[in-house]
């Protein structure tokens, strides 16, 4: 198992043992269910399906509450599958926790980041804007889009006003300080993407893999 | 949400052993460790303290001072394992609550009276 689903607890900072100050984000992480395994005999790969978080069962889909009735679990608000390493033993109703990074040294970390809704061009992309003063008529507008006659139309992915945020993002390489498994909750250096209490996905990270194992 | 936990997380890095009561105005001498290779030892640092900003684990204070005729400041996290000791020195009288105002003067405007405690 190389990861789990947890929630965003905040952000503080701590001083670690060489008494640095370290400005840290708590995750909260697991436990996770292991609701459904995959196997190459039957899916045609190897995996596990994590579940992760209370939920009323009412609140399902029907189809849903069926399938956490077959694995024999209580009802969960989230279900993400994770690839199973060989040679690694899973079984539906494993429940697992923080304990899995206790010796990993970084994480990536995915969510989704927080939603900043229809934007211009300016907040979005950083654009300069158009002059303040001396008669201008745009002040926060893209200015030109393209060219004349040629080529007479606008490039695709010309950067222009529209939604912004809420989207998917992978910090990369954060470095683990420390890891509670009493409280489920691990610490990781630096900002993770999206709003506190956000879901997230916590893997162990894939390009120092080859220095920390 | 579970705030308990990072009010724990927080509550944990609180300094164990009590500081002084000291504010804005005070002059301080902050111990502070350093580490020189293996070895430790304690540099004094004694100034003015000009301001005191946040609170609760993440509090720190700004001590300023003037070395060989150049203005110095200071921000030290108050909490940090690294101050070994705060002394207060003397209690200043002031009227701001950052005396941010002492970066423009120098020599005997820069002065600020004593507080005697009744």
């Amino acid at each position: 198992m190389n990861g789990l689903l947890g929630k965003k607890v905040g952000m503080t900072q701590v001083f670690d043992d060489q008494a640095r100050q370290r400005n840290v984000t708590v995750l909260e992480v697991g436990p996770c269910t292991v609701v459904q395994v995959k196997t190459p005999e039957r899916d045609g790969y190897s995996a596990a399906q994590l579940g992760f978080g209370p939920q009323k069962k009412e609140r399902l889909t029907k189809p849903l509450q069926g399938h956490c009735a077959k694995a024999g679990v209580d009802a969960v608000r989230e279900l993400k599958e994770f690839p199973v390493e060989d040679g690694e033993e899973v079984k539906v109703g494993d429940q697992l926790t923080a304990e899995l990074f206790a010796d990993v040294e970084y994480v990536d970390v995915t969510g989704a980041t927080k939603g900043r809704g229809f934007q211009g061009v300016v907040r979005r992309y950083n654009f300069g804007g158009g002059r303040a003063t001396h008669g201008s008529g745009t002040h926060r507008g893209p200015g030109s889009i393209g060219m004349k006659v040629s080529p007479a139309r606008v490039f695709k992915g010309k950067k222009m006003p529209g939604h912004m945020g809420n989207t998917r993002v992978t910090t990369q390489n954060l470095r683990v300080v420390e890891v509670r498994p009493d409280d489920n909750v691990i610490l990781v250096e630096g900002a993770v993407p999206g709003p506190v209490g956000g879901l997230v996905t916590v893997r162990k990270a894939l390009k120092k893999a080859a220095k920390t194992s | 949400m579970n705030k308990a936990i990072l009010d724990k997380i927080n509550q944990e890095q609180l300094k164990k052993e009590d500081i002084p009561a000291f504010g804005v105005g005070d002059t301080v001498s902050v111990h502070v460790r350093i580490r020189e290779g293996e070895k430790e030892r304690i540099q004094v640092y004694t100034g003015v303290v000009i301001a005191r900003d946040g609170g609760g684990s993440t509090e720190t204070f700004t001590v300023r001072r003037i070395s060989y005729g150049e203005g110095v400041e200071r921000v030290f996290p108050l909490h940090a394992p690294t101050i070994a000791q705060i002394e207060v020195k003397r209690r200043g009288k002031i009227r701001r609550a950052k005396l941010y105002y002492l970066r423009g003067l120098s020599g005997k405007k820069a002065r600020i009276k004593e507080r005697r405690l009744s």
